[in-house]
C-alpha cells in the first residue's frame, strides 16, 4: 500500500525523492480520513519552505487542513490539475494525486523521517 | 457518548462515526458527495434519533403552544405539521421546531439535539397556570428521515401508511417494517420525503427493511456531513449558525412564521416593534466569486469594514461552488451586492444570490 521508495511524516504527508528533486503528496491515511477533498490551496513557484512549514491547505467538504513540507526546498512545481480535479488527491494520492515539486536544499532532512514499513507501524498505533 | 438505536446498523455499513452534541453518530459513509448526490437523484437515509421530542398534553395544550409560538397553531387539526419557533421574550430564538398536532390536546414538539435540554427546561418554566403536562420522552424515541425522490416507491412496501395521498406538512400513524411509527411528509433537505418516528425499543429492522427496499432504486446510507450540504442547498436554517438567541425571525427572513394577528405569544410586543420600525440586517444567501470556500465563522467585510460573520457557508456538492448564509446591513441585501470574506491571508470576493440556491423539481 505505502511505496517503499517514499518518506513518511507523522502529519500524513509523503516525499519521493528523485536526484535533489522531491516530490510530495498526502498518504492514502489522510485522504481516507478528510473525506472528499474539493480544494486545494497550492504555493507559488519559487517559495521557499522549511521542513515543517505550510505548504497551502486542502479542504473537504467538511474541514480545512494544512499541508505541511517534509523537507526545505523551493517550490519548482505544483499541480494546477487539482484546481479543477481536486477529488484526484482521494483516487490516486501516491500518483496523480502529488501536490508539488521542491528543489531540495538539505538532504539531511530526509533522516527526520518514516520509511514506508515504519508509516504503516505508526498507522497501526493510531488506529487503536 | 449516547448511542441511537441504529448505532450497530451504521457500524455494520461502515460509517465513519464522530460525536456530535453527545451522540456518537455517523457523519459519513460512502462520502459527503456521494451521498449528497444520491439524495437529490434517488433518495438517502438518515438517523435522526439524536433529535429531541417534548409532549404537550391536557385541557390547555393548544393554548400553551399558542403562547410559546409565534405561529398560529390552531390551523392545524389532528395530523397536521406546522414549521414553527420557541420564542424568548426578546423575540428572538430559543430555538426552531416542527408541531405535530396528534390530538386536540396532545401536541408533539420536534427540536434540535443541540437544544433539547434546554428548550425542555425553558418550556416548563412557561406553564404557570397552564392546565398541561409536559413531558420529555426523546430518549424513548428513535427517528429515520428518508428523503428523495424515490422515497414514495421504496416506502410504500414496507408501510400500510398511503404515502402518495398525504399532503407535504401531514403525519399518519401506522407500521412500517411491522413496527408501530409516526409518519410525516416532512423533512430538512428540500427534497420530498418522509421522517419516520417510533417508541419501539428494537427499531433495527426499519432501517434494515428500508436500505434493502432501496437498493434497486439507488438509495444510500446519508450521515451527517451531507445532512448539512443538503439542507444549505435548500436554505434551511440551523441553530447556532443562522438562528440564536440574538436573531429574531423577521431579520432570518422567517417572517411567514409570525403570526401578527394572534394577540399574545411569547416576544410578540418586541417583533411587532420590529415589523413597524423595519429590520436593521437580515439573513442572506452568497456565494463566493473568487476560488475559495468560506465557512462559518469567517470575517464578512463591506467596503473593507468588517460587518460581520459567516453565519453558514460549505461547499456545494451539486453545484460545485462555494455558497453560505450571512447577516448583512438592510441596505446591503440586494441581489448582485458584492462584499468580501476574509479567507485566511485573503479577502475573497462574495456575492449576494437569491434563495433557496435549491429547488426541487417535482
Amino acid at each position: 500500500m505505502y511505496p517503499n521508495n517514499f518518506h513518511y511524516t507523522k502529519d500524513h504527508e509523503w516525499v519521493e525523492v528523485k536526484g535533489d528533486i522531491a516530490t510530495v503528496g498526502i498518504t492514502d491515511y489522510a485522504q481516507n480520513h478528510l473525506g472528499d477533498v474539493v480544494y486545494i490551496e497550492l504555493p507559488a513557484i519559487g517559495k521557499a519552505l522549511d521542513a515543517h512549514s505550510t505548504i497551502g491547505t486542502i479542504e473537504s467538504v467538511k474541514a480545512v487542513s494544512e499541508i505541511f513540507s517534509p523537507v526545505s526546498g523551493e517550490v519548482i512545481e505544483a499541480n494546477g490539475a487539482l484546481n479543477n480535479s481536486p477529488e484526484v488527491v482521494n483516487q490516486d494520492p501516491h500518483g496523480k494525486g502529488w501536490i508539488i515539486r521542491l528543489k531540495m536544499k538539505n538532504k539531511g532532512d530526509l533522516q527526520a523521517l518514516m520509511n514506508a514499513a515504519d508509516y504503516e507501524k505508526y498507522l497501526e498505533g493510531l488506529e487503536e | 457518548m449516547k448511542q441511537t438505536r441504529f448505532n450497530a446498523n451504521h457500524r455494520k455499513l461502515g460509517a465513519k462515526m464522530i460525536e456530535f452534541v453527545g451522540w456518537d453518530m455517523p457523519v459519513e459513509y460512502k462520502g459527503i458527495i456521494d451521498e449528497h448526490i444520491a439524495c437529490r437523484t434517488a433518495a438517502g437515509l438518515f438517523d435522526v434519533s439524536h433529535m429531541g421530542e417534548i409532549h404537550i398534553t391536557g385541557k390547555d395544550a393548544l393554548a400553551f403552544v399558542q403562547h410559546i409560538s409565534p405561529n398560529d397553531v390552531a390551523r392545524l387539526s389532528p395530523g397536521m405539521v406546522q414549521y414553527t419557533a420557541l420564542m424568548t421574550a426578546k423575540g428572538t430564538y430559543v430555538d426552531d421546531m416542527l408541531v405535530y398536532c396528534l390530538h386536540p390536546e396532545f401536541y408533539l414538539l420536534v427540536v434540535n439535539a443541540a437544544n433539547t435540554d434546554k428548550d425542555y427546561a425553558y418550556i416548563v418554566a412557561q406553564k404557570g397556570a397552564f392546565q398541561v403536562s409536559l413531558d420529555n420522552p426523546s430518549d424513548r424515541y428513535s427517528q429515520l428521515a428518508l428523503q428523495g425522490r424515490k422515497a414514495i416507491p421504496i416506502l410504500q412496501p414496507l408501510t400500510d401508511v398511503a404515502l402518495a395521498p398525504m399532503k407535504s406538512f401531514t403525519c399518519a400513524f401506522g407500521k412500517v417494517a411491522g413496527k408501530e411509527c409516526l409518519v410525516s411528509r416532512t423533512g430538512y433537505t428540500g427534497e420530498d420525503g418522509f421522517e419516520i418516528y417510533t417508541l419501539d425499543p428494537e427499531p433495527g429492522p426499519i432501517w434494515d427493511a428500508i436500505i434493502e427496499s432501496g437498493k434497486p432504486h439507488g438509495l444510500q446510507p446519508v450521515g451527517l456531513g451531507a445532512r448539512d450540504t443538503l439542507r444549505l442547498e435548500a436554505k434551511l436554517p440551523l441553530y447556532g449558525n443562522d438562528i440564536d438567541d440574538t436573531t429574531t425571525p423577521l431579520e432570518a427572513d422567517f417572517k411567514w412564521i409570525v403570526k401578527f394577528k394572534k394577540s399574545e405569544f411569547l416576544g410578540r410586543d418586541v417583533l411587532v416593534r420590529q415589523n413597524e420600525q423595519g429590520i436593521s440586517r437580515k439573513l442572506v444567501g452568497f456565494e463566493l466569486v473568487d476560488r475559495g470556500i468560506a465557512r462559518p465563522h469567517y470575517p464578512v467585510y463591506l467596503g473593507g469594514v468588517q460587518t460581520g460573520q459567516v453565519a453558514s457557508g460549505t461547499f456545494s456538492p451539486l453545484f460545485k461552488k462555494s455558497i453560505g448564509l450571512v447577516y448583512l446591513p438592510i441596505n446591503k441585501t440586494a441581489i448582485g451586492t458584492e462584499f468580501e470574506i476574509g479567507i485566511r491571508d485573503r479577502k475573497v470576493k462574495a456575492v449576494v444570490v437569491p434563495t433557496p440556491f435549491y429547488k426541487r423539481d417535482y
